[in-house]
């Protein structure tokens, strides 16, 4: 017999404001049930939409007024271990306005403000994600870099607990450094994959650019700066290991692109290139692409490479979320990558184009691409 | 390498959060001077002050780790003879392991095809052949460089090396027994050998646990079923000191090893097949004296048809 939801038992009785109180007061929204998940909003409108960042489904769907009362909802369809970010769009005498879900206290951020997340049946936040008392904390401090490439750099860099002068370490080079710091916790992961010895002591250089658009988009200047530049800048004052197994380059978004250009353009330099929803855009046939102006230098790379891939790493871990309209052009990559020799690993997830999906990859990524010492210890 | 004779070798699970160590000392009557090796825990090699409580007898620290740094800092020219052999050995690890993965999947694979009683008998054994093959070149590769190096370098002949090799022996003869802890097993192993530790346990009872235990038989498998990065592959690391020959030491079952996955156990047994592969939860112990390893207590077996039995003793030649 098919499981009554919540919403629909409610609604067979009379709702009373008390009902309508204990209904809300009892329950976590929006209300997961399997896979079926409903969507609740309450308040005067003209009309209700659920605004959600899943590609393949109508992005616009209308919840319903129950009669009434001011009570709207929508019941749909989510695959359990999804990650869903949306905001209800609310319709009032000729005007709209996004809000976040008030019922849901589930937020993410990025750096153009906070959506509310509907967390799936069966999907938890990972706990190595969140601040672990007994993780040693490594040091964060800002850096400056006069480069000859691109100017004045800023952004930050990360030595683990217990950083010594008489050891080497590997380096890692992160793109949209200072946003993977606020919305993606990389801080608080990488003192936990460390602590539990599933990723070695690192060195983190956090980069920041103030033109990404431009500078990401397989830029001769910036693949510079990072290799030529930035990198023998931190050796000189880090005691790093000098080889291409421990230099790892990541990025999520156009900062994949900017970590594949840069391997690309230093092949074997970087043994070591993590890629988090590319933003891979080619074409087939031609040149113009739908995505706009801002893609065509990205789209210029990705066909060169498409048309000659070759092997500029060791290891390429790329992941992307199956909501991302993205997934499709790194479904495309993988085969082309994994082609050249390279050693590949692809990992999809529910989930969107968010620093959320892209945190909760990390472990997975940064472990399999550099390995910690747990196989080593036996305490 | 000819293992030295040792009075009696005590192997123990993880001492981390249920120590043992000390009720072995005593069941074996150990009272005289212990010599303590924790060059496992790398920097933290002086921290032994619980270890030494749980002992309750005289004690004194080799050292090996800082005594390693001291060497290098000292000797340049062997720091960079050591620093090219450690990545002539992590390249071909890294080498090894892709190699291993690739033939672990394929073993996978055609365990999964349909094929007659027969075919798929014979292919299994053929998997597992190359497998072993693998695992044995490897380890002769490592040996060979190993002894390249050694001869190269003369290792007894080193001013710098030869004071610490004495400092060391000297503090080893007025010891009854020696203690090696666990911890990071690649450099447990390096510093153990870099100081010739292997001849000076003759006639000494010799206690080691976790990776001290794994550092003392004749091959280092490193191991997890599930690491955090996929699949774990269980991979040779190199020869030990041979102290406890034909058994392949498991430290940490409990949060390394999928012990109820049958067929996971079979196939390490059968990989490292005639070694006894045994597992050391915490609170376990054996102990090999005159060539038998017995007085097992909750040490598991891991044997070739997939089941895990409790482990009481054998031969070990």
């Amino acid at each position: 017999m098919k499981h009554r939801l919540a919403i629909d038992a409610f609604l067979a009785e009379t709702v009373t404001p008390g009902r309508l109180r204990a209904f809300l007061e009892s329950r976590r929204f929006p209300i997961v049930e399997g896979a079926s998940v409903t969507f609740v909003w309450r308040g005067e409108a003209d009309a209700v939409h659920l605004r959600h960042w899943i590609y393949g489904l109508e992005s616009s769907n209308d919840l319903h007024r129950a009669p009434g009362t001011d009570l709207w909802h929508l019941t749909m369809e989510i695959p359990s271990g999804s990650r869903v970010e949306y905001k209800y769009e609310v319709h009032r005498g000729g005007g709209s306005t996004w809000i976040e879900d008030p019922l849901n206290p589930n937020r993410a951020r990025d750096p153009f403000g906070a959506n509310s997340v509907l967390q799936g049946s069966g999907y938890e936040a990972p706990s190595w994600s969140r601040h672990d008392r007994l993780s040693r904390q490594g040091h964060v401090e800002p850096f400056v870099f006069d480069s000859d490439a691109l100017g004045r750099r800023s952004g930050h860099l990360y030595l683990p607990a217990r950083f010594r002068r008489t050891r080497q370490y590997p380096l890692l080079v992160v793109h949209d450094g200072s946003d993977y710091l606020a919305y993606a916790s990389l801080r608080t992961v990488l003192d936990n994959l460390i602590h539990r010895l599933e990723i070695p002591d690192m060195i983190v250089a956090f980069t920041d650019s103030p033109d990404r658009l431009r500078e990401y988009a397989n830029d001769e200047r910036h693949a510079r700066y990072l290799t030529k530049e930035l990198v023998p800048h931190l050796a000189s004052r880090f005691p790093l290991f000098d080889r291409p197994q421990a230099r790892c380059v990541m990025g999520a978004s156009f900062g994949a692109v900017a970590a594949l250009s840069t391997a690309y353009r230093y092949p074997g330099f970087w043994g070591r290139v993590l890629l988090q929803s590319g933003s891979f855009a080619f074409t087939d046939i031609g040149k113009r692409n739908r995505r706009g102006p801002l893609f065509d230098r990205v789209v210029e790379f990705v066909n060169e490479y498409r048309a000659e891939p070759k092997a500029v790493s060791e290891r390429v871990f790329v992941s992307c979320g199956v909501y991302e309209s993205l997934i499709y052009e790194n479904r495309s990559m993988v085969p082309l990558l994994d082609g050249t020799g390279m050693d590949v690993r692809f990992v999809e997830s529910r989930d969107g184009h968010n620093w959320e999906n892209w945190r909760d990859r990390l472990r997975e990524g940064l472990s399999w691409l550099m390995p910690g010492p747990l196989m080593f210890i036996y305490e | 390498m000819t293992p030295p004779a040792t009075s009696a070798v005590v192997l123990l699970g993880a001492q981390r959060f249920d120590p043992t160590l000390g009720t072995s000392v005593k069941e074996l009557g150990v009272t005289g001077r212990i010599a303590l090796i924790t060059a496992g825990w790398q920097e933290r090699e002086p921290e032994d002050e619980e270890l030494v409580a749980d002992l309750g007898v005289p004690t004194v620290n080799l050292r090996l780790h800082a005594r390693g740094e001291m060497v290098f800092r000292d000797d340049p020219e062997l720091r960079e003879a050591h620093r090219q052999r450690q990545a002539a050995l992590r390249y071909r690890q890294d080498v090894y392991r892709i190699r291993l993965e690739h033939l672990l999947e394929a073993d996978r694979v055609i365990s999964l095809r349909e094929a007659p009683p027969d075919v798929a008998e014979e292919q299994a054994q053929a998997s597992l052949a190359s497998i072993r093959d693998l695992d044995a070149w490897h380890l002769e590769l490592c040996a060979k460089l190993r002894s390249e190096y050694e001869a190269r370098w003369d290792l007894p002949s080193r001013p710098v090396l030869a004071r610490h090799r004495e400092e060391i022996t000297e503090a080893v003869a007025v010891c009854d027994a020696v203690a090696i802890s666990g911890g990071h097993v690649a450099t447990l192993v390096n510093r153990l050998v870099l100081f010739g530790i292997g001849p000076l346990l003759r006639g000494k009872t010799v206690f080691a646990w976790s990776g001290g235990a794994m550092a003392l038989s004749d091959r280092v498998v490193l191991f997890h079923d599930s690491p955090p990065q996929g699949p774990g592959a269980s991979e040779v690391l190199d020869a030990g000191l041979g102290v406890v020959p034909n058994v392949v030491v498991l430290p940490e079952p409990e949060r390394r090893l999928r012990i109820d996955d049958r067929d996971r156990v079979q196939r390490l047994a059968r990989r490292f097949a005639p070694a006894s592969c045994l597992a050391f939860p915490a609170r376990s112990r054996v102990t090999l004296r005159d060539g038998v390893l017995g007085n097992g207590h909750g040490v598991k077996l891991l044997k070739t048809d997939g089941a895990v039995v409790p482990f009481h003793g054998r031969r070990t030649r």
